[in-house]
């Protein structure tokens, strides 16, 4: 018998070194991120549950917000001249007549929006966010659709992914996803403040969401990073945040409105 | 022999069972990490309107106190040198320079540390598992802070600070505030959610959040030291404090951009989307911004942020 034991500790000896030599092996479910074998449906491989009633908080330019800001009132965004020309000849009188009164609730700024947010899984690979103040649903798709985009919407198209916070090196572990990345494009032209600021069809929306548990609350913080080659000068980055509610409390859909 | 096979067999069971969670959960946040201060530009750049608590969840008292504030406070001697507490990582300007120390023998994480700026003390995150001190135990400028990992994020939870101020024109924080603070690093962005608690002056949580880009031109973490000096502070006999009802600069927001007075003054309802509509009514919007507005050209404030210094290879 020695002699199997000691085969078979040899054995166990070198399956080991192979083993540290390969690298870690990471053995849990994995999220469908490129590269990582077979995709699992967006629902089931989801790291939180974003589903359900929101309501955002707005602790942040306020101002900016929470009523309509003057004319030119630009501070903080970093545009170029072209854009702040545009800023200056805005009339939302002629929007709401041009059934344009939907400029300022884009994908580019409707987070800012004061609003409840209703999350739902519209399909296996859907995620879906219906935006009360404007009116305006917004769709995650974890899937690329294989058909051309259609035409440029406010919402553009929103392509997901469940992404990790770092990426592992050459030989790391990967990660567990923990964030959910939504980067979109095909958007209307739009405006990224109420008061006729502009973004253009060449913008791309780069938001991450996470989600952070407190004191029995749950909260959701987006990061939304706008790039524009057309009208700003570097990107634009800000935040937005929402409390879980129980149920659909304060949900009240109003339609777009280009002045207030 | 048997130590070698006890060796391969414990690497072995590692590598099966998947890595030690707290190797897998620590993410490093080493690095100077630069202020996007696009949101908020003003009040994170030049400086807040003496009288705009708006979106403050400030209860009747933290509003007399935040009354009551001048800004000549900061220039008289007992206080030129007076940093900010930890909860200004939310509303200063500056960047962080984060940076983690280590056990010397073992090179496990005892804390992060954040670095000093130039008006703040620098936050020591304790990620050794030591309790916080007893609530009998001194206040202290910088506070006391442990840390733990939550999956990726780093979350730390600072007590024990001095009274202080949740934004930069007097807004009250008393010395029972306690702060939470979230840290989702997204490849080169930082995402720093703030939860505010305070007892005394809040009536309900105050959330903050903001971004930072990492980059590699080191942020310096402090000025040049302070040294206390004559900064034409208030006259003699005289006190930097409004009395009741005496504040001058109560009706500028309302003057500038037809805020009303009850929505300056803050209160938690204003933080709601719901508050909007109880505006909706009364609000006329200003014609045109004269103050303040930033634009290309004007002084910087149009992005309110330097661009990024050029990070080679990225």
């Amino acid at each position: 018998m020695k002699p199997v034991i000691r085969r078979f500790g040899d054995t166990f000896l070198i399956a080991s070194f192979a083993l540290a030599a390969l690298g870690p092996i990471q053995l849990r479910a994995q999220g469908p991120e490129a590269g990582r074998g077979p995709a699992a449906a967006a629902k089931a491989a989801a790291p939180f549950d974003m589903t359900g009633y929101w309501v955002s908080l707005v602790t942040e330019d306020w101002r900016y917000r929470m009523v309509t800001p003057a004319k030119n009132d630009l501070m903080g965004l970093p545009l170029n001249t072209e854009a702040a020309k545009i800023a200056d000849a805005w009339d939302p009188g002629a929007d709401e007549a041009a059934g344009n009164q939907c400029k300022s609730y884009g994908a580019a700024a409707i987070m800012k929006v004061p609003a409840r947010l209703q999350i739902t899984w519209q399909d296996d690979n859907t995620l879906r966010m219906d935006v009360d103040t404007g009116t305006q649903t917004r769709l995650f798709r974890f899937r690329t659709q294989s058909a051309s985009p259609g035409p440029p919407s406010w919402q553009g198209d929103s392509v997901a992914q469940w992404q990790a916070a770092v990426t592992p090196g050459p030989t790391g572990v990967p990660a567990p996803p923990n964030t959910l990345k939504v980067v979109t494009r095909n958007l209307r032209p739009g405006y990224l403040r109420k008061n006729g600021v502009p973004y253009s069809d060449k913008a791309v929306v780069t938001e991450y969401f996470d989600l952070f548990r407190h004191s029995g609350d749950q909260w959701l913080v987006v990061t939304t990073i706008v790039e524009d080659p057309q009208y700003l000068t570097q990107p634009y980055v800000t935040n937005a945040q929402f409390r879980k509610q129980s149920d659909s409390s304060g949900w009240d859909p109003t339609p777009c409105s280009a002045t207030w | 022999m048997d130590i070698l096979k006890r060796t391969s067999l414990t690497l072995t069971l590692i590598l099966v069972a998947g890595p030690l969670p707290h190797a897998f959960a620590e993410v490093d946040l080493s690095g100077s990490w630069q202020a996007r201060n696009q949101q908020d530009a003003m009040q994170r750049g030049p400086g807040p309107y003496p009288v705009d608590y708006t979106g403050l969840p400030l209860n009747q008292e933290g509003r007399a106190n935040a009354l009551s504030f001048s800004q000549s406070t900061l220039s008289t001697i007992e206080h030129q040198c007076a940093y900010y507490q930890p909860t200004y990582v939310l509303f200063g300007p500056q960047g962080l320079r984060i940076w983690t120390e280590t056990d010397a023998v073992n090179g496990t994480t005892v804390a992060i540390k954040i670095g000093a700026a130039n008006d703040r003390a620098p936050i020591t995150i304790w990620m050794d598992g030591r309790p916080h001190p007893s609530k009998n135990a001194p206040h202290l400028i910088g506070g006391f802070t442990t840390g733990s990992w939550e999956g990726d994020v780093l979350v730390f939870y600072t007590t024990h600070m001095k009274s202080g101020y949740i934004r930069r024109n007097g807004a009250p924080a008393s010395d029972e505030t306690a702060l939470t603070g979230y840290l989702s690093r997204h490849g080169d962005i930082l995402t720093m959610l703030g939860i505010i608690e305070d007892p005394i002056y809040l009536s309900e949580p105050l959330l903050i959040t903001r971004t930072f880009q990492l980059v590699t031109r080191a942020i310096r973490p402090l000025d040049t030291p302070c040294i206390r000096g004559y900064e034409g502070g208030p006259s003699e006999g005289s006190v930097a404090q409004y009395l009741p009802g005496q504040n001058p600069f109560i009706g500028e927001l309302t003057n500038l951009y037809h805020i009303p007075r009850e929505a300056v003054l803050g209160g938690a309802e204003t933080m709601y989307p719901d508050y909007r509509k109880k505006l909706k009514s009364d609000f006329v919007r200003p014609d045109k911004c004269t103050l303040n507005c930033g634009g290309p050209g004007r002084g910087g404030l149009g992005a309110a942020v330097a661009a990024p210094a050029a990070a080679p290879g990225r």
